[in-house]
């Protein structure tokens, strides 16, 4: 058994999401260099001045985008560890508050009615899954909401199959056209039930842009449904062009045999994603 | 690339075409979607808005809090179709336009083309970038909601991509 002291997880969130706010992540700077080499016109204009935020947001220490984000941790726990201190919500939330306003990161969380600014960026989207062992995982995602209100969820039947999971991939890109802030990276989940899909979605823009999904047919699916994506001629920013995503991430589980749940989380070009195990 | 200063004539304005990339100087009032939702309410009761209209140009935007030694945060443009339902009455008010990000609808086409005004487009989160272009700030009205409240900007060098020109003409 191993006690981590719940003070040590809020600093770690804090330090996560200081880095988050401030940086793109190394795979997302790869994927725009090569589609800026790929593109003319006000596309190349867009992915320029994208690049050069990059390096501004980064000797000025000023937020890559004004949209820091709600902040979304994934906390993977060992088992074999007992948490003292703090209660484990109040800690992260703690880190996220502390980070936010150090940061002079924007405050983006409101009561979903009255509108009322909670003033901290609190609470944060804390999702807990228990692991063995006796580390504690650690992933921070400051969502941006321009993408985010793009996203979608279907719930198909198990005869769409293959086919019914791209259309619906791609219909969603299409339908969000430039507002999403392309290039986007696309989180998909499939399976699962109504709310772990949108889950698995969300789990999905975790993963590098650049990489696959292990299974190969699932790569495969990733695949093609970018190439679908990039045949729609969107583009950056919706100025036409070759690239509308610079990636498909797809993650599935297990689902019911009557169904096929597949949900699908748009990330907007400004990829931050951190990670920290303790 | 063309270099243009606020406020923009009319000739200024029927010049420009979609997809012309500018770099835009000049004076600027911030506001998003619960500001919109007030100014319609002035408007409604033939109060006056928080600042004179007539030529003004909006930016959709919410900035970060500035950092020491800085006017401005992180302060990249925020989806415009949100504003969709607001802009008509605003273009009608004397207003010459909006920088935002995201295609209009065809209301607000047609609305431009009506009145001369014209939509420019800022890259999508290069908010380092914008926020560093801004040389002055100041809180114009509805302090309370932070982020969203009117703020007068003044912006140098601004990179923007003409989207919805005065002619019907879109970049989309």
């Amino acid at each position: 058994m191993r006690t981590i002291d719940t003070q040590e997880i809020s600093d770690a969130v804090y330090r996560m999401a200081t880095r988050a706010g401030l940086n793109l992540t190394e795979s997302c700077r790869t994927a725009l260099t090569c589609a800026a080499n790929g593109e003319t016109g006000a596309a190349k204009f867009a992915l320029d001045t994208i690049l050069q935020n990059a390096e501004i947001a980064k000797r000025e220490r000023m937020p890559i985008c004004q949209d820091t984000g709600m902040a979304v941790v994934l906390l993977e726990l060992g088992q074999d560890v007992h948490l003292s201190g703090m209660p484990l919500a109040e800690a992260v939330n703690d880190g996220v508050r502390r980070a936010y306003r150090d940061g002079c990161f924007r405050k983006s969380i409101c009561d979903p009615l009255t509108r009322e600014n909670t003033g901290d960026n609190t609470p944060a989207h804390l999702h807990v899954e228990i692991i063995s062992g006796e580390e504690v995982n650690l992933t921070f995602l400051p969502k941006g909401f321009g993408s985010e209100n793009m996203s979608r969820l279907f719930m198909l039947t198990p005869a769409e199959g293959k086919e019914g999971i791209v259309n619906a991939v791609v219909e969603t890109v299409k339908a969000a056209g430039s507002r999403p802030c392309p290039p986007v990276y696309v989180g998909v989940g499939v399976g699962g039930c109504f709310d772990s899909c949108a889950f698995l979605a969300k789990m999905a823009l975790t993963r590098e842009v650049g990489t696959s999904n292990p299974r190969a047919d699932i790569a495969e699916l990733e695949r093609e449904t970018l190439e679908r994506i990039n045949a729609l001629g969107i583009g950056p920013q919706g100025f036409h062009g070759r690239t509308t995503a610079l990636g498909v991430s797809i993650e599935a589980a297990p689902t019911h045999i009557a169904g096929l749940p597949v949900a699908v989380n748009i990330q907007c070009h400004c990829i931050r994603c951190e990670k920290e195990t303790l | 690339m063309k270099q243009l200063t606020l406020p923009l004539s009319k000739e200024q304005i029927l010049s420009l075409r979609a997809g012309d990339c500018v770099e835009l100087s000049g004076v600027v009032f911030t506001a998003r979607d619960c500001a919109h939702r007030r100014f319609m309410e002035l408007l409604e009761e033939g109060k006056p808005l928080p600042f004179d209209p007539h030529g003004a140009f909006i930016y959709f935007a919410g900035p970060c809090p500035a950092p020491a030694g800085k006017a401005c945060g992180s302060c990249g443009p925020t989806t415009s179709a949100r504003m969709n339902s607001f802009a008509p009455t605003m273009l009608k008010a004397g207003l010459s336009g909006f920088i935002g990000k995201g295609e209009m609808n065809g209301a607000t086409q047609e609305a431009l083309k009506t009145y001369g005004g014209v939509y420019f487009a800022a890259i999508g989160g290069a908010g380092a970038f914008y926020g560093n272009a801004i040389k002055k700030m100041e809180l114009v009205a509805f302090p309370d909601l932070l982020s969203e409240a009117v703020y007068r900007l003044e912006i140098e060098a601004f990179p923007l991509v003409v989207a919805h020109d005065a002619h019907g003409g879109t970049v989309y």
